[in-house]
């Protein structure tokens, strides 16, 4: 299997005034393309930091991080902010939905980075609706939907410009335990059948289990556990 | 008290009410109320004219506080006005998105806001459109390029002999020449039926103004032969109901009628006239000097001043220099200038209009700007999550700027266009109205122009604050932290 993402010797500090914080020194992976990662770990451990860096919405203070065989790392912010579109799909724990747009809307919207038209945007979302199970509420808001229909049009949202690589910050945290278990279900469709890599940070080790193999992070290291391969 | 103290005092009570009653009420709501109020007093000044006694003063300084502390008791608190929407945001759920639909969306997201802002700019653009159109109105008279008066040199109210009319007449580089004497007439009421009544030589007249006004030659036939005929434009025939041969009695606030020891005369309408839009002439109403001349009781053979045309206007600075110094050194100084030049300064005379104008208008767009731009940047703070999520989405920050941007800009255009129509409407209903006063209000074009010009400029200057904010807004701070 070829690897999709490879991180090496990155570190990423913040500086606080004169305090310089260092949350990750040397950090090294490798992602295999089609794999489905769950990251876990303490509150503060890095897990949001690392997934920024990887969709590349934040940057890295030194080291390499190559995408597909690419340096994404040495991109522009408007070639990094291109790059995104096309390859990255987010997911995050409160949806993030826009209020005043419908389902099928909220979905198009990574299109609008597209130049397809607008028939062709709305069999898109047709698609992608109909492979999260929401065709029924295309036409719904998001305040007229419940918390797992909202993340399931996110994950629609994320999906519809057909990225390599979807990356979900406790997408289950504000859910209950069947609506989470649905959700999951998802995205382990999506991993499985539709071949998207996946990097999932969660608190919940049964969320964990969907996914083909769990990182452990903290302070800014992976530690080894009896889940990882 | 004249109007301008008065409107300058306004305007400071205006600002210290608001100041005062936005540190006890804050929010876009009560400070759009507040301009709202504060722009429409002093609307009502304008239109209540000059004679503002200590009662007004006392009204307005009540009216304040009653109608602040009211608003204050009956706001509308967030509990009764759950965030509901009076139109739905998006119309057409079945609709696919785009940059200019999502602008607009974001535009309606709040609609008593929306509405609130519309209002105001509305408000901004209406009294600009007015009061500037009206200006142009009274400044800007279409006259001839070859037409010259002449005047005292003192004042324009002071009169010059008659003997002057024939030496003018037959200066190098007059073509034709008459003179008038203002009447100081009104019918029936002093203020409601006051009208610009001119003592006129007929024959002169008729051949200066020729294309000026449009008479039958039955009613031209009557008033060169008639001594008490008189002609009216059309809009005070209107008015008053009045037609031809009817005997109407004018009455003078200058002159006695010697004949009978009144201040009224009585003539008979030979006739009913239109002017072209804007014309000069378009409120004058007409009598003979002849009749007038005799009846007087003082001030017989001197006339008002000289309105006459040059062969070309080329030559008016020459027969303006040519008259003056003619009479240079005389008992009657002349003062001669084209007839443009002479409108400009009368409506100097009637008060600054421009200056009143320039405060209220300026008054007003000054406190839109603050309110719309505070809104504005209210609106996009409160959108900051949805920026982070565009910006995550990959769309750039350059076309974030744009879209808020192009909200100030819409919201601008829609008030200003509003405003313009309700401008439009006014100044019809003004110049229906106003069968005396001014007459022939519209939008001028130019007004148009630069209403366009400000409301871009509004725009831009409103949306560019949180545009910029919007644009350097930081993914991960704005998508905020748990
Ligand atoms: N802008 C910043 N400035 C300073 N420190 C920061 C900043 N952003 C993150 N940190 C620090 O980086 C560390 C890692 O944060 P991160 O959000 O990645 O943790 P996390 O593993 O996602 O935690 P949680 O499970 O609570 O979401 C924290 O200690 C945090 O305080
Ligand atoms: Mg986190």
């Amino acid at each position: 299997m070829t690897d999709l993402i490879r991180l090496t010797d990155v570190e990423k500090t913040y500086t606080r005034g004169k305090e310089k914080i260092a949350i990750f020194e040397r950090l090294s992976m490798r992602i295999e393309q089609g794999d489905f990662l769950a990251l876990m770990g303490p509150s503060g451990s890095g897990k949001t930091t690392l997934l920024n860096l990887l969709g590349g919405t934040d940057r890295a203070t030194r080291g390499t991080i190559e995408f597909d065989g690419k340096r994404i790392d040495k991109l522009s912010e408007g070639q990094l902010t291109n790059w995104r579109a096309q390859n990255v799909g987010f997911i995050f724990q409160f949806y993030n939905l826009m209020p005043i747009l419908t389902a099928a809307q909220n979905v198009e919207l990574p299109l609008l980075l597209t130049n397809l038209s607008p028939k062709k945007r709305r069999e898109n979302v047709a698609t992608a609706l109909n492979i999260v199970g929401l065709s029924d509420r295309a036409r719904h808001k998001p305040r007229e939907m419940s918390g797992g229909q909202q993340q399931r049009v996110a994950i629609a949202r994320a999906i519809v410009a057909d990225p390599k690589l979807l990356l979900c910050d406790e997408p289950t945290g504000d859910l209950d335990r069947t609506t989470a278990d649905e959700v999951l279900g998802t995205l382990q469709l999506l991993n499985r059948d539709l071949g998207k890599t996946i990097v999932m940070v969660t608190h919940d080790a049964a969320a964990a289990k969907f996914a083909k193999r769990t990182l452990h992070l903290d302070k800014g290291h992976f530690v080894a556990s009896e889940l990882a391969a | 008290m004249n109007r301008i103290t008065y409107l300058l005092a306004h305007i400071l009570l205006g600002v210290l009410a608001f100041l005062v009653f936005t540190r006890v009420a804050p929010g876009p709501l009560f400070s759009a109320f507040q301009l709202l109020f504060f722009i429409l007093s002093i609307t009502l000044i304008i239109w209540r004219g000059i004679n503002i006694g200590w009662r007004n003063w006392a009204w307005l300084i009540l009216l304040i506080p009653v109608v602040n502390v009211g608003f204050l008791l009956f706001a509308p608190s967030k509990e009764r006005f759950p965030k509901r929407n009076f139109i739905e945001i998006t119309p057409d759920r079945s609709t696919t998105v785009d940059d200019v639909r999502l602008v607009r969306w974001n535009l309606a997201r709040n609609s008593v806001r929306t509405i609130l802002l519309s209002v105001s700019i509305l408000i901004a653009f209406l009294l600009f459109g007015v009061l500037v159109s009206f200006n142009v109105a009274i400044t800007d008279v279409r006259t001839a390029p070859n037409r010259m008066v002449t005047l005292s040199k003192i004042n324009f109210t002071e009169s010059l002999p008659i003997a002057y009319f024939d030496r003018v007449l037959h200066t190098d580089g007059v073509l034709a020449a008459t003179h008038m004497n203002w009447f100081g007439g009104y019918y029936q009421d002093q203020r409601r039926g006051f009208m610009a009544v001119f003592a006129v030589d007929p024959d002169s007249y008729l051949r200066v103004y020729q294309d000026d006004l449009h008479l039958t030659p039955q009613a031209r036939e009557t008033f060169l032969h008639e001594r008490t005929a008189l002609l009216v434009p059309r809009n005070i025939a209107d008015r008053y109901h009045w037609r031809v041969g009817q005997h109407i009695p004018i009455n003078s606030n200058i002159f006695t009628n010697g004949t009978n020891g009144s201040h009224v005369w009585d003539f008979t309408i030979a006739g009913i006239f239109e002017t072209p839009d804007g014309n000069s002439q378009a409120n004058s109403v007409l009598i003979r000097y002849d009749y007038f001349n005799d009846t007087i009781t003082f001030g017989r053979d001197r006339i008002g001043w000289i309105s006459f045309l040059t062969t070309s206007a080329t030559v008016n600075d020459r027969v303006a220099h040519a008259i003056d110094t003619r009479f240079a050194n005389s008992q009657d100084e002349t003062s001669t200038q084209d007839a443009a030049a002479f409108n400009r300064s009368f409506a100097a005379q009637l008060g600054n209009i421009a200056l009143v104008v320039t405060l209220v208008v300026g008054a007003a767009f000054a406190a839109i700007l603050l309110i719309v731009g505070t809104t504005m940047a209210l609106a996009v703070r409160e959108r900051t999550k949805e920026v982070g999520v565009l910006k995550t989405l990959g769309f750039s920050s350059g076309r974030i700027l744009r879209m808020v941007l192009g909200e100030s800009m819409l919201l601008s255009l829609i008030g200003a266009t509003l405003g313009l129509l309700a401008a439009a409407g006014v100044l019809y209903i003004l110049s229906h109205l106003n069968g005396g006063g001014g007459g022939g209000f519209h939008l001028y074009p130019s007004v148009i122009g630069i209403s366009a010009a400000i409301a871009i400029a509004l725009g831009l200057v409103t949306g560019i604050l949180p545009a910029l904010s919007a644009y350097r807004m930081n993914i991960i701070e704005a998508l905020g932290r748990r």
